[in-house]
């Protein structure tokens, strides 16, 4: 069988002195793409950052690439899109120069060169912000900053894009242009795993789904038919109902 | 020109250009991380060096650059990991610093109140042949790293997680920016004082974002409006007899305060002509957004 790109096994974690990852398992095939779904406050953002290292476990296993992650060092393997409304600086930046970001962990400590150049505008290609790589990142809308973080990721072209929550905000028009541009990914090889609330135009992409629920995974298999956090088991219902599959299916353009 | 036949004013003004290159080059990055104050904080922090230097008998540029380098080294420890209360620890890392360079140049028989003033307010025309010398050294250790390795401060200010997924290595640079702040104290001390290092490091950023759109040009103009203001500052400051540092400082507000006033007809100018081409029409082009989800 072939290297999973992700390797999750147990995961444990916890922020300040809250468990926040209960032994989490969770594997990502090469060319698979993958949704983590659940409710606010399930842990799919501290799973992703468990992932890229920006959370310590504190028990399990996990590897990329088949290296454990402590050991993990080609980054460049990896692309992420954190959770985030704004990331504006202190100091005027311009689209292309936040996407341009996306090239160190291929240009390192170096210059960046002629091909950093052209992957960003590829990548503000990708994401339909072209037209835009000259403005400053303060004066786009929530939805176009969402985009430019994604922009940001692709440009260093990688292997593995890791995503929490990148349609947040983001337009159904541009959910399309986005999901091209993910499926366009995907039939290169790269393999995927994002943070969703709905699937969205991203659904036939989606592989499989796996549900989180305080910090523990409740489903791993076939992604929800229904679209719509209601329909998620991870979902914590306010009002009971004796049968979530009685729910009408929200396909979120009609809903 | 009578002015540059002179030895002193030639290392004045020299100081003064090489101040007003590296304090907005590095400011840049502090202003950008929301940390304009840090500036402020290894001021005070270099007087314990200024203190330690007179009662050394040793110069007090480079142990004032050895202090202020530890106390921006803490500064960034804190930063990093003491998120609480880590403005109470800084708090005590000013004050002490400040309250130990009053303490030690009154130890020493060299120090004096007033020779202590001249590196709190500045005291250009005195910068000796050995100042001078290390303010070249320290300059330029401040524009190599903050031009050499701009994309990658830059990414680190702009966005820090990011930064750390691509696997720079974040902590070493934010520690380097930390070093290259407190170095660069050290070299404006002589010209602008401890106690207004930190105006050098933001106002001309302050000053110059309000025209610009990009992190490149507001690096360069940044940059242009330092050097304007410390070379005329310090001209200004021989003919007229005024501080030169409070001079300085004054410039550089003017041209906030200028510039200010000339961003907003700017914008307006710019939203005109985007608002020329882009007129309302009516064909249901990008309608489908208006059936978007709503969001339980
Ligand atoms: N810095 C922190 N310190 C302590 N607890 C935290 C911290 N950040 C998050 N938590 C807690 O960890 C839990 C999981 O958070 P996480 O951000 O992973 O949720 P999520 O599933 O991504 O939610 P959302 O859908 O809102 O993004 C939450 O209950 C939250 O309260
Ligand atoms: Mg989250």
């Amino acid at each position: 069988m072939e290297q999973p790109v992700i390797a999750v096994r147990g995961a444990t974690a916890s922020l300040g002195s809250r468990p926040v990852l209960r032994g989490i398992d969770l594997t990502v095939g090469r060319g698979e793409v993958v949704a983590l779904l659940g409710a606010n406050g399930s842990g799919k953002s501290t799973a992703v950052r468990a992932i890229v290292g920006q959370v310590p476990l504190t028990g399990g296993e996990l590897e990329l690439f088949g290296t454990p992650r402590r050991r993990f060092r080609d980054w460049k393997r990896v692309g992420y899109v954190p959770q985030r409304t704004t990331a504006a600086g202190g100091v005027p930046a311009t689209v292309r120069e936040v996407v341009l970001s996306g090239r160190l962990a291929r240009t390192k400590l170096g210059p960046a060169r002629r091909a950093d150049r052209e992957a960003v505008v590829r990548a503000l290609e990708l994401v339909g912000m072209a037209d835009r790589a000259g403005d400053p990142v303060a004066a786009l809308s929530g939805g176009q900053h969402q985009r430019v973080l994604i922009a940001r990721a692709l440009a260093g072209e990688p292997e593995l894009l890791i995503m929490d929550e990148p349609m947040a905000g983001v337009d159904l028009a541009s959910q399309e242009v986005l999901a091209e541009a993910l499926r366009d990914q995907v039939e290169r090889g790269a393999s995927v795993l994002l943070v969703l609330h709905e699937l969205g135009p991203l659904e036939p992409l989606i592989d499989r789904a796996v549900v989180l629920r305080d910090g523990c995974v409740v489903h791993d298999g076939a992604p929800p038919r229904a679209v719509g956090q209601h329909a998620l088991p991870g979902h914590d219902h306010v009002h009971p109902h004796a049968d979530p599959a009685a729910e009408p299916i929200r396909t979120g353009l009609l809903s | 020109m009578e002015i540059l036949e002179l030895a002193f004013m030639q290392r004045a003004l020299l100081a003064a250009l090489l101040v007003g290159i590296t304090a907005p080059a590095i400011g840049i990055y502090l202003v950008q991380r929301r940390q304009a104050l840090m500036g402020d904080g290894i001021g005070h922090v270099a007087l314990t060096g200024v203190g330690l230097g007179f009662l050394l008998n040793a110069s007090p540029i480079w142990v004032a650059t050895v202090v202020c380098v530890l106390g921006a080294v803490v500064m960034e420890l804190i930063r990093s990991y003491g998120r609480t209360r880590g403005d109470i620890a800084l708090a005590l890392l000013f004050y002490g610093g400040m309250a130990g360079g009053v303490m030690l140049t009154s130890l020493s028989d060299r120090g004096s109140s007033a020779s202590l003033s001249t590196y709190l307010f500045g005291s250009i025309t005195t910068v000796s042949r050995e100042d001078i010398l290390a303010i070249c050294v320290l300059a330029a250790f401040v524009i190599v790293t903050t031009v050499g390795l701009r994309r990658q401060l830059f990414a680190i200010c702009q966005d820090e997680e990011f930064a750390r997924v691509t696997g720079l290595p974040v902590r070493l640079l934010n520690l380097l920016i930390a070093v290259t702040a407190a170095v660069t104290v050290t070299v404006a001390m002589r010209v602008v004082g401890l106690l207004l290092v930190s105006a050098l490091m933001v106002i001309p950023v302050a000053a110059s974002q309000q025209i610009t759109r990009s992190f490149a040009t507001t690096f360069a103009a940044s940059v242009g409006i330092g050097v304007l203001v410390t070379v005329s500052g310090t001209t200004a400051s021989y003919y007229v007899d005024v501080p030169s540092g409070a001079t300085i400082v004054l410039m550089a507000i003017g041209l906030f305060v200028v510039l200010t006033a000339l961003a907003t007809p700017l914008a307006r100018r710019r939203a005109g002509r985007a608002a020329a081409q882009e007129q309302c029409t009516l064909d249901g082009k990008g309608r489908s957004t208006a059936t978007d989800d709503v969001r339980v």
